[in-house]
């Protein structure tokens, strides 16, 4: 069939591929260019954030190049006044649209915004998210009611998985936040939410 | 849970001179409650309460109180009140209400309690003290939830990539009809190399034929082709077979798989949508 027709050509990838100054060690010398291209069309095409680890594995190239690449791409991101963004996200780098344009892509998509978290989940969840790993009877001590059905929209939702038990009373069991939380809420890792500390201004700002 | 709005006493307008309430957001609840200053009256919205520590954080925001002096005893009443009226509203009241309700009652006749004179620091021996930690604490979580809540919203927003091929674990590629007249030929070949000794048989039909072939699929769940054109018996028997195969996939009861390019190709009943 088409491996046929192929054999008789050079290979039409190769051919297009440019020829650069070469800097980049490897099994082939990469260009800082075709690097950076490279590492642009492995983000475009990983189905979850990918990280520079796994990227340099891929590309045969140390970390410190992949990553001095990722933040030229970021720049180049930044300076182009485009549809997408390209960004730091539960551990990994990813290509995604820019939030201003949703209505257009959701008209395409034919898509509505997804069912929404109750409160009672959302609260559940920040204080899963502020006191992990942590247990059911502590976080009925900070709500001041029980949440069953908020942990197990949680579950079902994989933004919260067991973490083990705690040695204590009845061994309940500890939860704590999934990568699909970080995904979800847009952060890089654990460290980039709010610190508690902020949030006493506007919990005691009131009298 | 529905906003629910009842007037205890219809006549009684909101009464919003001098001391208008100030509505006061719980973390997406907006709870309205407006005494009337001549009875005791009370027209209320209730907003969605998720806990008592929501309801008290409310009326000590509501009465613009210092949380860390709580007059126990009017919070305890209006907190008692609230319950009442949720009872009146038909709300079920959750258990955990009314843990609270106890709770507050206690505190309030400790507060009656004189004091050990020797505590020199008196923060520490305030019975308040307790609540008034939990309280803030669950404030702050609020505050983190509202903050999760936008941080969510934005994502929404935000698009990746629509799956492609390659995302599936296991593509399985579908059949067309030439990767199917291969596999035929492929028998066909292997047939003619037998040497047969041409005795007259019972001819099978296209109706058993296709019976055979619904029969081997249903009981196997999937069914490797060339082990069904292999049972054929004669040349005839293998076009009849091929026909059939055919006919399955027209009436939409099978459908053919085949895993890789060239690989073999598994029939598999169609489950009814």
């Amino acid at each position: 069939m088409s491996t046929a027709k192929a054999a008789n050509l050079e290979d039409p990838i190769e051919s297009i591929a440019p020829e650069e100054e070469s800097v980049v060690e490897g099994q082939r010398e990469i260009s800082n260019i075709e690097l950076k291209a490279i590492i642009e069309s492995l983000i475009f095409v990983a189905d979850e954030p990918i990280g520079a680890k796994a990227i340099a594995d891929i590309v045969d190239v140390d970390r410190e190049a992949v990553e001095a690449a990722i933040q030229d791409l970021v720049e180049d991101y930044q300076a182009r006044p485009g549809g997408l963004q390209l960004r730091e996200i539960a551990g990994g780098w990813q290509i995604a649209t820019r939030p201003e344009h949703h209505e257009h892509i959701r008209a395409y998509l034919k898509s509505k915004p997804s069912a929404k978290l109750s409160l009672a989940s959302l609260e559940t969840l920040a204080v899963i998210a502020y006191r992990q790993p942590v247990t059911v009877p502590e976080i009925l001590e900070i709500r001041g009611v029980q949440s069953p059905s908020a942990i197990k929209t949680l579950l079902d939702k994989r933004l919260i998985v067991a973490k083990g038990r705690k040695e204590t009373v009845g061994r309940p069991m500890m939860y704590g936040t999934s990568k699909e939380f970080l995904i979800q809420f847009g952060l890089k890792d654990l460290s980039e939410l709010p610190s508690m500390e902020d949030f006493q201004d506007l919990a005691g700002g009131a009298e | 849970m529905e906003e629910t709005t009842q007037t205890l006493e219809p006549e009684a307008k909101a009464n919003t001179s001098s001391d208008a309430p100030q509505t006061i957001s719980v973390a997406g609840a907006q709870p309205e409650i407006a005494p009337d200053s001549d009875s005791d009256q009370l027209k209320l919205t209730l907003g969605e309460f998720e806990g008592p520590l929501d309801l008290l954080l409310y009326l000590i925001r509501q009465d613009q109180i210092n949380i860390y002096d709580i007059p126990v005893a009017r919070i305890t009443d209006e907190y008692l009140r609230y319950l009442q009226l949720m009872k009146e509203l038909d709300l079920a009241v959750a258990g955990d209400f009314l843990v609270m309700a106890a709770q507050l009652i206690d505190l309030k006749s400790r507060m009656l309690l004189p004091r050990e004179a020797t505590g020199a620091d008196e923060e520490e021996l305030d019975p308040r003290m307790d609540l008034v930690n939990r309280l803030l604490e669950h404030e702050k979580f609020k505050a983190a939830a509202q903050m999760l809540w936008s941080r969510a919203t934005v994502e929404r927003a935000v698009f990746t990539r629509a799956e492609i091929e390659t995302d599936k674990n296991n593509p399985e590629v579908v059949v067309g009809l030439f990767d199917l007249l291969r596999v035929f030929q492929e028998i066909l070949a292997r047939h003619k190399e037998e040497v047969l000794l041409e005795i007259e048989r019972e001819e099978v039909t296209m109706a058993e034929m296709i019976e055979r072939l619904r029969n081997m699929v249903r009981s196997a769940g999937e069914l490797n082709l060339l082990k069904f054109f292999e049972r054929a018996q004669s040349r005839r028997e293998l076009v009849v077979a091929f026909l059939s195969v055919l006919e399955l996939v027209r009436l939409n009861e099978i459908s053919l798989r085949q895993r890789e390019t060239f690989g073999e190709i598994v029939a598999k009943s169609v489950s009814p949508a």
